[in-house]
């Protein structure tokens, strides 16, 4: 029996010649000290590969079509078994594609490791790094829900900044002049054959540059990039020290990869994936889209740009960006590689993590935009022994809309500032001013709002022990 | 001497097989060009069917007048101008319609100028309010805060025996 296993194992090899499809992994030398520094990409590709698996479980479950993708997404979420865990899974699995990847770049941007001869494994990653964006963001639609399908207009919008192109661009995104049976069809059909085509595509070359040109070996300071020595040297190098990828260098990737799946295993488990929003209906405006987290800062930054430059910001950032990125390899691509002798990359690197985190952290809190749902102030406990006056001036706080931006104690929009103390501020005077006239965030309220209203509100201001009920 | 020849008829044979390579070459890549070209043909065709089929603008009705009361606005939805069969529900858009004196209507889009995003009608306080990113139109549309670069835009209404109707329009799309 053995023996016959053998045997069949054996003709497998011979005819099949998978020892002579693995063997050039063993037989690929790298750098001794690539060590734990080097496992962001491989992490990547394996969240790549969960993301095809969970993508085509998904794909089992899911009715890409307007009238009843909405449901499938119910059923998936609420009744499939394991269904609400495989889309958490696909979920986390995005955002842990999204982060590692951010990580991966750090580091080879920090080491320097697109100079020669790697240049074309930076440009191809940053082509992945788009493609992976444009998944993640199509993605978000094929959820079909209320938030999902705003934010395929907030996009549509985006691209209509763009000069000349930007309404077809527009319309082609959107399969049409507005959101429509047709819009869902795309987004899939891009998400599920377009995209995935063009990354494997583009992963597969970026993994065949790193066996051709070999993986860069950490960098010491002074150790020069020089074009017409570097490649003899890396290959003396790896001769005299170098030792086979697999297994000496894959076992810290497969551990990485292990704990990166652990995380993700736990997250889609006791967290999941974002809760679905209502059914899709452009007629229903109590919606407030909100785009996954990796594009809040993006989000963020729109609410807090100078209205003035917005619109060209829109379409010159990213120009810009994408310019900058795919001519880093020719600012410099020989020298010094290590980050203790390239400062400035150091600071760009720092201002970039600090930039994104901010915008992500207001981006979380809104302050931009008015709460809808502030809770009223009850005109029996905001101001004690209340006159008619303040108690109209307290109604009128309600219901014209102050609260949705205005604090009074702890109840209220953050938009504008608090006023539970204005009265030591602001005169009587100043407060009808800046009302009647509004200002850059504000509305004017002189059209809307009568003499006597006007009035009721600021008294209720002015008043002195303003508290929330 | 007939090894002079022989070397003579190698040369040229020689040459005959690297012309008939550089010919094969160029047919082949010349194939193969076709070959794509043919291919991508019905990808970029389906790609641009929401281009090439056939769609028109219509006027939509939205209610009769007595139902637009003077000085308030109200929302009403519409559906698309010929949306596929298949879209259901999404084909329909809102609009909010306002009517002054003299039965001087105007529809809105409650697509913010700024991103897109729903814009809500405030009753009371007569604001349009966004909620994405906090932008505000007064009643007649006009950029009242926030960062919308203007106001917010209008569909096309007309009044035809007393039935207000809209022109159905494509979602704004806000241009520099």
């Amino acid at each position: 029996m053995k023996k016959i296993l053998k045997n069949i194992g054996c003709w497998l090899d011979d005819r099949g010649g998978f020892s002579d499809l693995l063997k050039p992994l063993t037989t690929h030398l790298v750098p001794p000290e690539s060590t734990w520094n080097y496992v962001w990409g491989s992490a990547t590709l394996f969240c790549f590969i969960l993301q095809v698996i969970t993508g085509i479980a998904l794909g089992f479950l899911y009715q890409p079509s307007v009238d009843v993708a909405y449901q499938s997404l119910q059923y998936i979420e609420n009744q499939a078994f394991m269904g609400s865990f495989i889309r958490g899974l696909h979920n986390w699995g995005a955002s842990g594609m999204v982060f590692l990847m951010g990580m991966h770049m750090i580091r080879v941007y920090l080491n320097a490791a697109y100079k020669y001869p790697r240049e074309m494994s930076w440009i191809t990653g940053v082509i992945l790094m788009v493609i992976t964006i444009v998944m993640a963001f199509t993605g978000q639609l094929l959820r079909w829900d209320n938030n999902g399908v705003w934010s395929a207009i907030v996009a549509a919008e985006q691209m209509g900044r763009i000069p000349l192109i930007g309404d077809s661009l527009a319309y082609f995104l959107l399969g049409g002049d507005t959101i429509g049976g047709e819009t869902l069809n795309r987004f899939f059909a891009m998400h599920v054959f377009l995209f995935p085509a063009l990354l494997f595509s583009f992963v597969g070359y970026h993994l065949y540059l790193v066996f051709r040109n070999g993986i860069s070996e950490p960098p010491k300071a002074g150790r020069l990039v020089n074009p017409k020595t570097y490649k003899k040297w890396y290959e003396d190098m790896l001769i005299k020290k170098g030792v086979p990828f697999f297994p000496d260098a894959i076992w810290r990737d497969a551990v990485f990869s292990a704990f990166v799946l652990i995380v993700i295993v736990c997250l889609a488990w006791f967290i999941g994936a974002p809760e679905l929003s209502s059914k899709p209906d452009l007629t229903n405006v109590n919606s407030n889209p909100k785009p996954d987290w990796y594009f809040t800062w993006i989000f963020a930054l729109f609410a807090l740009m100078p209205r003035e430059i917005e619109s060209y910001v829109m379409f010159l950032g990213p120009l810009l960006v994408g310019i900058l990125l795919f001519s880093i390899p020719f600012l410099s691509n020989k020298g010094e590689r290590s980050p203790l002798r390239r400062p400035w990359a150091i600071a760009g690197v720092v201002f970039i993590i600090l930039s994104i985190s901010s915008l992500w952290y207001v981006g979380i809190q809104e302050p931009w935009s008015p709460r809808f749902d502030a809770k009223p102030l009850s005109e029996y406990t905001t101001v004690p022994d209340a006159s008619n006056e303040i108690k109209k001036g307290i109604e009128l706080f309600n219901t014209v809309g102050c609260i949705y931006c205005h604090r009074i104690g702890n109840q209220g929009g953050i938009r504008g500032p608090e006023l539970t103390n204005v009265q030591n501020r602001l005169t009587k005077d100043q407060m009808v001013i800046r009302i009647v006239n509004g200002a850059e965030n504000m509305p004017a309220y002189g059209g809307s709002l009568s003499k006597d209203e006007l009035e009721a509100i600021v008294v209720f201001l002015s008043s002195k022990e303003k508290q929330s009920n | 001497m007939s090894c002079d020849c022989e070397e003579q008829n190698t040369t040229d044979s020689n040459i005959e097989a690297v012309n008939r390579r550089s010919f094969l070459t160029k047919i082949t890549i010349a194939i193969g060009g076709f070959i794509g070209t043919v291919l991508a043909f019905p990808l970029i065709t389906a790609m641009l069917d929401p281009v090439t089929r056939k769609k028109d603008t219509s006027w939509r009705n939205v209610g009769g007048l007595i139902d637009f009361e003077e000085g308030k606005t109200k929302m009403v939805s519409f559906e698309n101008a010929s949306p596929y069969k298949w879209s259901g529900e999404i084909a329909y858009s809102a609009a909010y319609v306002r009517r002054e004196e003299n039965n001087k209507l105007t529809a809105f889009s409650v697509n913010c100028a700024h991103l897109g995003c729903p814009v809500r009608w405030e009753e009371k306080p007569e604001l349009f309010m966004c909620p994405c990113h906090g932008g505000v139109y007064y009643k007649d549309g006009s950029r009242a805060a926030g960062p919308p670069p203007r106001g917010l835009h209008t569909y096309p209404i007309r009044i035809v025996n007393n039935q207000v109707e809209i022109e159905t329009q494509a979602i704004p799309i806000t241009n520099i």
